[in-house]
């Protein structure tokens, strides 16, 4: 199971949809106990393709945002992207590019009037959803 | 020599590459992965002949995308 805070699923949100037909992107961190993974903050990056069918993050940030959870005692737990106009799920690009099996890849959906998050598992290519809980 | 490495201070012997480093380090997928040395990028050709030296900071940071091609 994964856990999300209400405030940083606004956040993604809010991002998301200021960026929109663009790709948003970013990072997720927290603390992992036992199968259980809590997100205690999320981090907006810079999609450096600017694209709306791609997405790579910004690597200056990215070791910015290393450096950030490393001192604040947050261990790296995946990343989040968004979806503007297809749904929430990997796509095969994601799935081929998505390299850490321990990581949550987590895309949101804006295809819809409602948004949907969901978080996945890759692993051999294959995706697998995870439970997800936004508190 | 002392280099730290994902924030961690550990020693190694001298004449280190960055190639050598992410061997000891059993770095997966090393081929996707881009590192950074005292905060600055290292072009990822170079990581053989790129040699650190005492009190290095280094990182590795793993490539993040992904992409959603027409029809999928």
């Amino acid at each position: 199971m994964i856990r999300l805070h209400k405030e940083d699923y606004e956040k993604i949100l809010a991002h998301a949809r200021k960026e929109a037909p663009v790709e948003a992107c970013g990072l997720i961190a927290g603390r992992i106990d036992g199968s259980d993974k809590y997100i205690e903050k999320v981090y907006i990056l810079t999609n450096v393709d600017h694209a709306e069918e791609h997405f790579t993050l910004d690597p200056k940030e990215q070791l910015a945002s290393v450096k950030d959870m490393r001192a604040n005692g947050l261990v790296p737990l995946g990343n989040w992207h968004s979806h503007p106009v297809s749904p929430s799920r990997p796509s095969d690009e994601d799935k081929r590019l998505a390299y850490d099996s321990k990581a949550s890849y987590m895309i949101l959906s804006l295809m819809e009037e409602e948004p949907v998050l969901n978080s996945f598992h890759v692993e051999n290519n294959e995706a697998t959803k995870e439970e997800l809980v936004i508190e | 020599m002392n280099i730290t490495v994902a924030g961690v201070k550990k020693e190694f012997e001298d004449g280190l590459t960055v190639a050598k480093l992410i061997e000891l380090e059993n770095v997966e997928t090393p081929e996707y992965v881009t590192v950074t040395v005292n905060d600055e990028f290292v072009e990822s050709g170079t990581f053989a002949e790129t040699a650190l030296k005492d009190g290095d900071t280094v990182e590795f940071l793993y490539f993040m995308g992904g992409g959603q091609p027409h029809g999928n």
